[in-house]
């Protein structure tokens, strides 16, 4: 402390926890208001599809929206590139 | 009419209880009739730190099982005409707390003359935290300016919004208060922790009260003297104006910046 810390930049360690922070409680705020099953059937089709292809866990994507009034489960699996065609 | 205000946190340890004793010793010194429940059961605390732990006989479960009447237990504070403590039980009886139960001793403190019913929630997302806040007319969310801290308070908001009477009923839910306590505004102003900002940007909640971090908040409950009835302390003052707040009144944050240091401090560090 003292002089030295007259011009030394302040590390700022809050600002990584904000960060950090935003993107965590979006994503949680996100999974909040969907189903509790949603996680269970994620990983079940999952497997089944890697039956087939060997698709990498992230590529299977679940989500449930509201359009005109209904609610509509949304389902997307990225191939991989070599699997396509197939 | 009562007005049932719930003090939760999720995490633990934050302040939940050195909370709830402050705001009701707060209210019930303006005049209201207050009375506070501790709803850890099994992990009874509130009566340490409002300094009753002696007084004792029967408790919150008690009164739920028809052990004993409602006047039997409320233990009526020494130091506040209309302040009163409801104990927990210290039973291991998970079950022992049940939504029909819970309510009926509402309903009954309201038509007793209540006017404001300050349930302290325990720790986690288990049952008691869950029946604390499921009757509540407002939440007072307490959060310590750390990560983990301000995720679980997430979490519960989540709880508040979806898991509580008002919300079922969709009359307007839980109005959410924030209340950060053991704020380091020296920490803040280097960067080492989150500011009054950085929470109420992160969750979205207007702040009822900033505690800073004080050795008063200790001693004051190895006294069994809630910290607010030591006026000198600044915590004392950080907790009335949060009570000003609950009540509606404008009161202007203090506590918030760094204390300035003097030149020569500055100089040769302190």
């Amino acid at each position: 402390m003292g002089l030295l810390s007259l011009f030394r930049k302040a590390p700022s360690s809050a600002r990584l926890a904000k960060e950090r922070l935003r993107i965590i409680v979006a994503q949680e705020r996100n999974a909040r208001g969907s189903p509790d099953f949603l996680p269970l059937l994620r990983r079940e089709l999952l497997e089944v599809i890697h039956k087939y292809v060997n698709v990498d866990p992230s590529a299977v994507q679940i989500t449930l929206g509201n359009e005109d009034g209904h609610e509509v489960l949304e389902l997307s699996v990225f191939l991989p590139e070599a699997q396509r065609g197939v | 009419m009562a007005e049932i205000i719930v003090v939760t946190s999720g995490k633990g340890g934050v302040g939940k209880t050195t909370t709830s004793a402050s705001i009701a010793c707060g209210l019930a010194r303006r005049g209201k009739r207050v009375v506070v429940i501790d709803f850890d059961i099994g992990l009874r605390n509130l009566d340490l730190i409002m300094g009753c732990e002696r007084r004792v006989v029967y408790d919150f479960v008690n009164v739920i099982q028809g052990d004993c009447t409602l006047k039997q237990a409320l233990i009526k504070d020494k130091r506040i005409e209309t302040l009163y403590v409801l104990a927990a039980s210290q039973t291991r009886d998970k079950d022992a707390l049940t939504s029909e139960g819970v309510q009926r001793v509402l309903d009954e403190l309201a038509n007793d003359g209540f006017e404001y019913i300050i349930c302290d929630s325990p720790a986690g997302i288990e049952k008691g935290a869950h029946l604390a806040m499921y009757f509540a007319d407002r939440a007072v969310v307490v959060v310590n300016p750390e990560i983990s801290s301000v995720r679980d308070s997430d979490r519960i908001l989540g709880l508040l919004a979806s898991k509580t009477s008002r919300a079922e009923k969709g009359n307007g839910g839980v109005k959410e208060h924030l209340l950060l306590t053991r704020y380091n505004p020296r920490r803040v102003a280097s960067g080492e922790m989150l500011s009054v900002d950085d929470v109420k940007e992160i969750l979205g909640l207007d702040v009822v009260g900033v505690v800073p971090e004080s050795p008063d908040v200790l001693s004051a409950s190895n006294a069994g003297l809630p910290v607010i009835l030591n006026d000198d302390s600044d915590a004392s003052h950080a907790y009335e104006d949060a009570v000003a707040r609950l009540l509606g009144e404008t009161v202007p944050l203090r506590f918030v910046a760094e204390p300035k240091k003097g030149f020569f401090a500055r100089i040769f560090g302190s």
